[in-house]
């Protein structure tokens, strides 16, 4: 043993370690192998498990429901990091301003972010199914929201985009509190010797604010896109995957995203393994989308 | 003169049109609360209207605390288990990891540390399945068992939480000068306690900090109880019995709206108490 590897750097370092190798280890080396293999229900059974090679990997490419999703949730994602970091840039602006209840602000725009994308989930099921055409039948103007055919969840692009509203209400707080250590990092007397310059909002802003946080960027959108990537819980109690959509001449739920496309497939469609290939699939582009996105945003941040 | 004026009327502008966003962005939790506040007709026909008998809320409230479905003061109470002991876990061994990991300064555990970061960018959906099947293989082989237990959640928890609890102890502790430990080691102190007495204490904003980020995903976290828990077993989440309840084919709106509240209200008290630590740890977790 190492002298500078003493008792109490096991002792330490042990329980981490094995809870380490036990959860997350160990199972992802399983869940490689078993993307390999014709693992199921009933093979954990006690049946053998044998080798397929790479038919779980063929047959979730092919299938229309797999790809479906995919194209959905880049859908999605790139919807939501447009929506999520353009209000959550306005409202930290908003709120880094003079405004007097500013402080009020900060804190509200913050607190859907405390609960659970479950229950937000439920409360914007309300909203669409109920509110929006009750508003239909008081206002005149907005008269067709009150027709059933016209509700925001019966349509897969309006179910989408009520997805991504409601992804951006709960995440938008957070991302706003990022912004806001970024912008009130920016020196005083930049904005200062701006203003008495003779620079205006909008060239003050496009100046100084942008580069001076561009570091803030990279960090927002890593975020945004990996949390709409692997959206679930919004996606399971808001629209449950429905309304239901042809695609490739196959009947597809329509806003089903990739995560509760891997579940379902495990658990509805009860294929194990080629749920397992998909989560693997799932990940290596996750891995790529995330690595391109941080290059292309590190270059702009010395660019700028 | 003129752009000083220009600037008063531009504020006044923004001043109206924030009020009115922060109006739109609460309005959906006043939703919440008139319409848990309605008998079951009232919601369907008119979920705009203010409640003619707000005595209705506390009706709603009490048939939920008492629905056999939901069975929410068992699965309040198990969800504040599971999130403390957690934490706890969390947060002891995640910072005495990171301690040792930092003073102990040699390609092992320099390595050990990147792979613990490495992992951060695992998704739980690539080692959900194997892990049902890898917990039922302990419970074969060696009669430990890990599903359908607390035991097994708060061990997965700290599994999933620990990597981002140690980097950021990790962080922190680089920067608390070794003199103070020499100092203790001089006058005889020894590692265990050195750590417990001198560096613990001084670790006490990363804590709040760690407990913070690890709460709030731990609090509402749905995917991992169902998949370690299973569906209206005899331990459920606070999530949970949500979902079994308002997933429901017949939608009961009003108890739905009660429900809702119910889990909404505690959090956002903490959230109240709390709010100077966690926007400031939020914040850091992200950053750093």
């Amino acid at each position: 043993m190492n002298r500078k590897h003493d008792l109490v750097f096991w002792l330490f370092l042990t329980p981490v370690l094995i809870a380490f190798i036990m959860v997350i280890i160990i199972p992802f080396g399983i869940g490689i192998f078993y993307s390999f293999t014709n693992w199921s229900a009933t093979a954990r059974a006690g049946q053998g498990i044998s080798m397929l090679g790479f038919t779980n990997f063929a047959n979730s490419l092919k299938d229309p429901s797999f790809a479906w999703s995919f194209i959905m949730t880049t859908v999605f994602t790139i919807i939501n990091i447009a929506l999520v970091n353009a209000a959550a840039l306005a409202l930290a602006l908003a709120v880094t301003s003079k405004l007097k209840l500013r402080n009020i602000y900060r804190t509200s725009f913050f607190v859907p972010n405390l609960i659970g994308g479950i229950i937000l989930g439920f409360i914007w099921q309300f909203i669409f199914n109920r509110g929006i055409p009750a508003i239909g039948g008081f206002i005149p103007l907005f008269a067709n929201w009150a027709n059933p055919e016209n509700l925001m969840l019966g349509r897969v692009s309006t179910a989408l985009f009520a997805l991504s509203i409601v992804n951006t209400w709960q995440y938008a707080g957070y991302i706003m509190m990022i912004y806001i250590a970024a912008i009130e990092g920016v020196p005083q007397e930049l904005y200062e010797a701006a203003t008495i310059d003779g620079a205006n909002f909008h060239q003050r802003f496009r100046a100084i604010v942008v580069p001076m946080i561009a570091q803030a960027f990279t960090i927002t959108i890593f975020l945004t896109l990996v949390n709409s990537f692997k959206q679930f819980d919004v996606n399971v109690s808001l629209t449950s995957g429905g309304p239901s959509t042809i695609f490739a001449g196959k009947a597809v739920r329509g806003t089903e995203l990739l995560a509760m496309n891997i579940f379902s497939t495990a658990f509805v469609g009860l294929k194990l393994a080629e749920a397992q290939a998909r989560a693997l699939i799932f990940f290596l582009v996750l891995v790529v989308f995330t690595t391109i996105q941080v290059k292309v945003n590190k270059r702009k941040e010395i660019e700028l | 003169m003129k752009t000083r004026l220009q600037g008063k009327t531009s504020l006044r502008v923004l001043e109206i049109v924030m009020f009115i966003v922060f109006i739109i962005y609460f309005y959906p939790f006043f939703l919440v609360l008139i319409n848990a506040s309605k008998a079951p007709f009232m919601v369907t026909s008119e979920p705009l209207k203010l409640p003619s008998d707000w005595s209705l809320l506390f009706k709603n409230i009490a048939s939920i605390w008492t629905n056999p479905n939901i069975r929410y003061p068992s699965s309040f109470l198990t969800s504040i288990i599971i999130t403390t002991a957690s934490l706890f876990t969390l947060n002891i061994l995640s910072s005495q990891a990171a301690w040792v990991l930092v003073r102990t300064k040699t390609k092992f555990s320099g390595l050990i540390f990147l792979t613990f970061v490495a992992a951060m960018v695992i998704p739980f959906q690539i080692v959900m399945l194997p892990l049902v099947s890898w917990f039922r293989t302990i419970h074969n082989v060696f009669g430990l068992k890990l599903l359908r237990t607390y035991g097994g959640v708060i061990f997965a928890y700290l599994g999933f939480g620990m990597s981002l609890s140690i980097f950021l102890f990790h962080g922190f502790i680089k920067g608390i000068p070794l003199a103070l430990e020499e100092a203790a080691t001089i006058d005889g102190c020894g590692k265990i306690r050195t750590f417990y007495l001198i560096i613990t204490p001084l670790l006490r904003p990363i804590h709040a900090t760690v407990a913070i980020l690890n709460g709030i995903w731990i609090w509402n976290d749905y995917l991992l109880p169902l998949i370690l828990l299973g569906k209206g077993a005899g331990i459920q989440t606070f999530p949970l019995a949500v979902v079994n309840f308002a997933g429901a084919f017949v939608k009961q709106w009003d108890l739905i709206m009660a429900a809702i509240l119910m889990a909404i209200v505690p959090i956002v008290i903490f959230f109240l108490a709390l709010q100077r630590f966690i926007v400031k740890g939020m914040v850091a977790g992200s950053i750093k």
